[in-house]
């Protein structure tokens, strides 16, 4: 059993979940995930990692309640346990001095992202951050981002904090700061990935996008999150999750995101009520 | 002329006192048992465990233990059984294989102890699986479970990667000679592929758990949620451990690579049955991982494997679940029993037919398959004659789910994460047969991760090795 520090709300819906595990902390690297299931009869589901501290042994990630699993993760409360987290998981992030590295990061990306960007800024780079979300109330851990970027951007669809619009204004976005990135690397949803990846290939910039699909054991064995990338088939688990935006079939991949979209929500629709559908 | 007079005398002396043929097990009904997730096959009654054990001639010189990876004193324990001795029986039987319960089930008999029983030259042989079964059963019932005599520990440390039938074996015979025994287990149940592949209605999950709690009696701890080349390395293992075995299966699914394979609706066998096996997708929602039922699932492959996926399938409730196999029904790999169930439950068998492109509709999902025929020519490499395809015979099956089942390699994080560790062609750790010693120093391995998908007994046969061999070499 896996004993929970913290669970928080740190923006609508976007939870903040703290777990003692001194087994993990050792070898996570940035770009690693965990796959952690809530209850016995819960689903192993991958959250990406976004925070360790290897003197208390615990791992922090940010995830979106999406489904019945991770409705179950987000009524934690410190002090609760979980029967399943292990991991690392994934290979790490690639970390070298790059150059100037741009960090994009949307929903729990926002907090998968930060990681990537503090390794890369301690190897030297200079990091500029993007974050992105509807509206300013979904950003959060600027502060941090303060700490390890040369300038963090926002970029808001409603306007409510910097750019108004959406990813696809990056190459806008590029000139009006005057940036002109070696690497781009982004975490989030997959439309923000794929949408990032669209604007970056006319650009020439390489573009590492950290994949999230479904996934049951996370060590190669069952191949639900298989991809093509260059054509090829890869497991996201095992080969990824860092892929190359721009070689990565992205129409297939949001189709077999939606696989279990239907049973995903089933058992939160589900009512003992007569006159609740 | 007069020896085969002689000859035939004897047959019929033979023949007289021994019934020719096995007796049957009591199995579910098919009609019944398609419809529920329960064993299929109930076991012997003591009565007809006595009758079957009173057909074993105890051979003088008894080529069943010959035939037995693990060399089980096959004569001895039915003897026991013939003897009403129940106790002393499954004492003999465990002498040499810590798992009973599950190898009466899931060995292929046929091919080793039943192959070489000297009544199956003429007759069928004895129901040695169906003994071994019962005997194990008996024991689970009667609530007393026997441990061997354990030797004084010998502070020495050997970790065990996989909790499946490779570890599981090197565990116990290490955990009875004194050692000091980890088990690292990926996933959050111990028993691998006893666990997370073969479906409750062969080998139920109670009977692997029981397994299980019989080897930590024995004092192994089990580490779950814990993955050798992640979580630690070999390497990092290596600091803490006197020897390492490591024992985590061939668990890396092939695909067809043909069109389509990625289309929703398609899937392992090892995603369609772990969802099924270990996260009891079968009784979604109580259990939150899904399981898609789908009304028209076709099966790739003709191992145990497509058995345990097509009947899964019908289980979940499929109106037409089809076998695609491109060989014929004397080629294939499954055992006789599981294909003889699998047709029993009505599952539909498409011989001499090669899948080669997997159609969708616009939303992603499988709806057809496109198939050739096939016909049989020349023996290839495995003796078997190999299939070519019939020109021109290109046809369509109308499915909403498919099922690759076709084969797996090991899984590369260890592999990825050893230097030093010697890999062979299919991504295999080279071990030696005898020993299971690898190339490096204080690492051995068996079961699958060396020879690729196998069976549960040869894994615990490379297992029962490498433990001999651990044990002489921490001995020097």
């Amino acid at each position: 059993m896996y004993r929970i520090i913290e669970r928080r709300m740190i923006a609508p819906n976007l939870h903040e979940l703290t777990v003692q595990a001194p087994q993990v902390v050792e070898l996570v690297r940035p770009g690693n995930f965990v796959i952690l299931r809530p209850d016995e009869a819960g689903e192993r589901m991958p959250l990406s990692v976004a925070d360790w501290d290897p003197e208390a042994g615990t791992v922090t990630s940010i995830f979106l309640q999406v489904g019945a699993s991770t409705a179950k993760l987000a009524r934690l409360k410190p002090g609760d346990t979980i029967p399943s987290y292990a991991g690392p998981l994934g290979k790490d992030t690639e970390i070298a001095n790059f150059g100037t590295v741009l960090c994009i990061g949307g929903c729990y990306g926002i907090g998968s992202i930060y990681p990537v960007a503090r390794a890369l800024h301690e190897a030297g780079n200079t990091v500029y951050t993007l974050l992105e979300a509807r509206s300013q109330y979904l950003l959060y851990w600027q502060e941090r981002f303060a700490k390890v970027s040369a300038r963090v951007i926002e970029v808001t669809r409603d306007g409510s904090s910097g750019y108004k619009g959406h990813i696809t204004r990056l190459p806008e976005i590029l000139v009006l700061e005057k940036l002109k990135p070696d690497r781009i690397i982004v975490n989030g949803c997959t439309f923000q990935m794929m949408k990032t990846s669209e604007v970056t290939r006319g650009l020439g910039i390489k573009t590492i996008v950290n994949m999230n699909p479904i996934m049951i054991d996370g060590t190669g064995m069952c191949g639900v999150c298989r991809l093509t990338v260059a054509g090829k088939t890869k497991f996201a688990c095992v080969d990824g999750p860092d892929f190359d935006g721009h070689e990565v079939d992205w129409e297939e991949f949001l189709k077999r995101r939606k696989t279990y979209n239907p049973e995903e929500v089933h058992p939160l629709r589900k009512s003992g009520c007569a006159s609740h559908f | 002329m007069c020896l085969s007079f002689l000859k035939l005398e004897g047959e019929s002396r033979l023949s007289k006192r021994i019934d020719p043929k096995k007796r049957p097990m009591p199995k579910q009904e098919p009609f019944e048992r398609i419809r529920n997730f329960e064993e299929v096959a109930l076991g012997y009654t003591p009565e007809l465990a006595r009758e079957e054990a009173s057909r074993c001639l105890s051979c003088k010189k008894p080529f069943c233990i010959e035939g037995c990876p693990v060399s089980i004193d096959i004569p001895r324990f039915i003897q026991h059984i013939v003897e009403g001795d129940f106790s002393g029986g499954i004492k003999k039987l465990k002498e040499k294989n810590a798992l009973p319960a599950v190898c009466g089930r899931v060995c292929p008999q046929e091919d080793q102890c039943e192959k070489v029983c000297v009544l199956g030259k003429k007759n069928e042989p004895v129901a040695i699986g169906r003994l071994e079964r019962f005997l194990a059963d008996w024991e689970a019932a009667s609530g007393v479970i026997e441990k061997p005599e354990m030797a004084p520990p010998n502070k020495k440390k050997v970790a065990v990667v996989g909790s499946g039938p490779a570890g599981i074996t090197v565990a116990s015979d290490l955990a009875v000679l004194g050692y000091e025994v980890s088990m690292f287990e990926a996933l959050h149940e111990a028993g691998g592929v006893l666990t997370y592949g073969i479906p409750e209605f062969r080998l139920p999950k109670a009977i692997v758990r029981r397994e299980v709690e019989y080897v930590k009696s024995l004092g192994v701890k089990l580490h779950f949620d814990f993955i050798v080349g992640k979580t630690r390395t070999v390497d990092n293992l290596l600091k803490e451990f006197d020897a390492i075995f490591i024992g985590a299966g061939a668990g890396l699914p092939w695909f067809m690579e043909i069109p389509g394979e990625n289309l929703n609706g398609v899937f392992s066998a090892n995603e369609y049955l772990t969802r099924c096996n270990l996260m009891k997708g079968f009784r979604f929602p109580a259990y939150n991982t899904p399981l898609k039922r789908a009304s028209r699932v076709a099966v790739f492959g003709g191992g145990n494997v497509a058995m345990d996926g097509a009947r899964t399938a019908l289980r979940l409730g499929a109106d037409e679940v089809h076998i695609v196999y491109r060989r014929s029904r004397s080629e294939m790999p499954a055992r006789l029993e599981e294909l003889e169930n699998a047709e029993e439950e009505g599952v539909m068998f498409d011989y001499l037919t090669l899948p080669i492109r997997l159609i969708g509709n616009e939303q992603g999902w499988l709806t057809e398959i496109e198939c050739l025929r096939m016909e049989l020519g020349e023996p290839d490499e495995s003796g078997r004659r190999r299939p070519v395809p019939v020109k021109g015979s290109e046809f369509r099956m109308k499915v909403d789910a498919a099922v690759c089942a076709i084969g797996n390699s090991p899984n590369p994080l260890i592999p990825m994460t050893t230097p030093g560790l010697d890999i062979g062609k299919k991504g295999n750790i080279e071990a030696n047969e005898e020993t299971g010693m690898t190339s490096r120093k204080r690492i051995w391995a068996g079961g699958d991760v060396v020879t690729g998908a196998a069976t549960v007994i040869s894994a615990m046969g490379a297992g029962r090795k490498a433990a001999k061999s651990i044990h002489e070499t921490l001995s020097q």
